[in-house]
């Protein structure tokens, strides 16, 4: 009973902070509004015992991303107006879009009560259950070589954000810190040795 | 009559769990105003000055400084918060809640004596990290939210450095938890049993220093405190900031300090493991004895001395070493940090690999 | 440094890990510094605790103004506005008068605190040594208009404190 009290009070935060998103006319109130929606999200999957999910939701997509985002949004100081100005042109495909998703829950729903649950229905774990050991189990024996993948595809795509990004320009005035540490009173100063008066 | 543990466990599960986030809470914020007048005191010394001498505490003779927080804090509640205008009014209200809640709600996991935390939560490390990454909304609101140059610069200043820092922070922890082989504290500190060098510190040194900088890096202290920058942007992201409200951040600002020594006397350092539980035997006589028995076994004062210790070196840094520029700081978190955690992860997983060091198979 | 000589700088920071890894990786100059901290932190303390504790005071000093008198109780001040020409702040103000006696006096010597800045020119320029700063530098105004500081309170100062102001001038005496 309290279980789903907590899950329509998370729900409803959820989808009212997830229309927020798109309505708002504020981008700051937007990005805060989707840091909202994920944090509830995260919630509703600790309800799940999902919690692994839940924290890495929360440390990934609310403590860098939308840190990120916000970054950017607050910098910019975007043209609300303008961006919101192909709204209706562009309306069709994001009813288009909501259609097609309440389609798939409608399908997944009555597909359950058909009872074709591919899911095999919620069963309650054992309290010693850890979501994270298993997730770390199947994560390194029988998915080791698409996670190494995956791995190796956010490298790339890394290197190349960076490769695409760095020019190098001449004549740029630029520290070389290392240099400057390693530097030794020996290469700085030379101490000369001289008579104080000048030799008449 | 019933005694007092009877009572106790009488009562309902959520109201133990209540009473256990008030005493922790209320230790916190006592720690708390006591590690500012410490702050002063110690920076004072170090400065050759003698710190906060006036305040008595109820005019009882030879406390000279025992009242200084109080006087603080009633000084702060009657000072009046002013509002900028054209300032976000909301989010300049709750942006100091924001900086003060992930600070104090990290506690929840924290194995403050043996076997016993608030909740014993499995992803506990993973809870940890996640809410000190939360807890630079605070900064970014404030700093958005004033309506002010400085503010926004310092907001800026402390959002890229608290990512950039975060990295080198989680794969520190990625260390930690290869060596104890779970994500919960307790079992971390568990795992460290035996002597002093058994503690992770001894096989992680380097990921230690790392943790630790990024650990003042992370709470914006000195000698990386330019999101407040006195001399370039006034007070950074709390320039705009009178009264409680600023002391919400100050109140943050300090817990977050006292949270990240504890965590790394626990990841590092044992917790509350005694440091005479190599050369004292279980059994020895000395564990016998009355007071001093109870004082070299383990216990939460173990815990408080290793993290009074961190508390310490913190202001110790913040008297001895000028502010970083700020290109330099995001040159070390990237590209000294980052890279000597990943070189001594993979250390560490050949030590794993042949079974040199105390680690978990 | 302008433009860094980029190989030959790598090879530095190499060469220093390699000749002295030590002191590279475990930050040893860093711990100098706190070496010195903590040093300083056992040293005794400089700090002076004012209200009870005071810092020595030249005879020379310069604080709050006073009028003096001869010992017989006759005012000094002749009214003869060289410290109200001299003063670079414009903080004096007299207006003078002829007193009973037919000597020339002062009907009004104001001196404004908050234009003053106490640099002591209005005592080098008296001829008779009336105008004086003394030693009180512990005062303070409540209220608007208190920093005027007319004759009277002048005069009032120059009494109360004549026995140290007078001290002070002997003392100093030998070096003018």
């Amino acid at each position: 009973m309290f279980v789903e009290i907590l899950f329509y009070a998370f729900a409803a935060v959820l989808l009212v902070s997830g229309l927020t998103v798109i309505t708002s006319r504020n981008p700051v109130y937007s990005a805060l509004s989707l840091v909202l929606c994920f944090v509830t999200s995260a919630a509703l999957w600790l309800l799940i015992e999902a919690e692994f999910l839940a924290i890495v939701l929360v440390l990934v997509y609310v403590g860098a991303v939308m840190v990120l985002f916000l970054f950017v949004v607050m910098m910019l100081n975007v043209n609300v107006e303008r961006v919101r100005s192909g709204f209706t042109r562009h309306v069709w495909l994001g009813v288009l879009v909501t259609l097609l998703v309440i389609g798939e829950i409608v399908g997944v729903v009555v597909a359950r009560q058909l009872g074709v649950d591919p899911t095999r229905g919620g069963v309650p774990l054992a309290p010693g259950y850890s979501n994270t050991t298993e997730l770390g189990v199947a994560l390194f024996t029988r998915f080791a070589y698409p996670i190494e993948l995956a791995a190796m595809l956010l490298l790339v795509a890394i290197v190349a954000a960076i490769a695409l990004t760095m020019r190098k320009r001449r004549g740029l005035r630029v520290q070389d810190i290392s240099a400057q540490v390693a530097v030794r009173a020996s290469e700085r100063i030379r101490i000369v040795k001289m008579d104080a008066e000048r030799p008449q | 009559m019933h005694s007092l543990p009877q009572i106790w466990n009488a009562l309902p599960g959520f109201v133990q769990s209540l009473a256990f986030i008030l005493a922790v809470t209320i230790v916190l914020i006592l720690s708390v105003a006591y590690l500012t007048l410490l702050e002063r005191k110690i920076i004072g010394w170090m400065q050759l000055r003698r710190g906060p001498n006036r305040v008595r505490l109820f005019g009882i003779p030879n406390t000279e400084y025992i009242g200084q927080p109080f006087a603080d804090v009633v000084k702060l509640l009657l000072k009046e918060i002013v509002i900028p205008a054209r300032a976000n009014g909301v989010l300049f209200r709750i942006a100091p809640a924001l900086a003060l809640i992930p600070a104090f709600a990290t506690w929840a996991v924290i194995p403050v004596a043996p076997g016993f935390a608030i909740a014993n939560v499995d992803a506990g490390l993973l809870y940890v990290l996640s809410l000190t990454s939360v807890g630079v909304y605070g900064v970014i609101l404030a700093g958005w939210a004033s309506n002010s140059k400085y503010a926004f610069l310092g907001a800026m200043r402390s959002a890229a450095q608290i990512v950039a820092y975060e990295i080198a922070m989680g794969f520190a922890l990625v260390g930690v938890l290869m060596a104890a082989g779970s994500l919960n504290l307790g079992v971390i500190v568990e795992h460290q049993r035996g002597m002093v060098a058994a503690w992770n510190w001894f096989w992680l040194f380097p990921l230690f220093v790392v943790y630790f900088i990024s650990g003042v890096a992370e709470t914006n202290r000195a000698p990386f405190d330019v999101a407040e920058g006195e001399s370039e942007i006034v007070a950074g992201f709390h320039v705009e900031y009178s009264g409680m409200a600023f002391a919400l951040f100050f109140l943050a600002e300090y817990a977050n300090m006292i949270l990240i020594a504890a965590l790394t006397a626990i990841f590092f350092f044992g917790g509350w493991l005694s440091p005479f539980d190599g050369y004292i035997a279980a059994g020895s006589a000395l564990r016998e004895l009355p007071v001093l028995g109870l004082l070299i076994g383990d216990g939460t004062h173990w815990l408080l001395v290793k993290m009074l210790f961190f508390l310490i070196v913190f202001l110790w840094l913040r008297a001895t070493f000028p502010r970083y520029r700020y290109d330099q700081i995001m040159r070390l978190g990237w590209k000294v940090l980052i890279p000597v955690t990943i070189v001594w992860i993979a250390v560490e997983g050949v030590l794993c690999w042949f079974r040199i060091g105390p680690w978990r198979a | 440094m302008l433009v860094p000589d980029w190989p030959l700088a790598r090879l530095r920071i190499y060469e220093m890990a390699r000749t002295n890894p030590i002191k590279t990786f475990l930050l040893w100059e860093l711990l100098g510094g706190m070496w010195v901290t903590l040093k300083a932190l056992f040293r005794p303390k400089i700090t002076v605790n004012y209200p009870e504790e005071k810092a020595p005071q030249s005879v020379r000093f310069r604080g709050l103004h006073a009028l003096r008198r001869y010992p017989n109780g006759e005012e000094r001040c002749i009214a003869c506005k060289l410290c109200e020409a001299v003063c670079p702040a414009l903080a004096i103000t007299i207006e003078s008068t002829v007193a009973p006696d037919g000597t020339r006096r002062t009907s009004r010597y104001d001196i404004d605190l908050f234009k003053c800045i106490y640099c002591g020119f209005c005592e080098e320029a008296c001829p008779v040594d009336a105008i004086v700063e003394t030693r009180i530098h512990e005062y303070h105004m409540e209220h608007r208009g208190e920093n005027i500081m007319t004759k009277d309170k002048l005069l009032a100062v120059g009494e109360r404190y004549d026995a140290t102001i007078t001290a002070d001038k002997t003392a100093d005496a030998p070096y003018r």
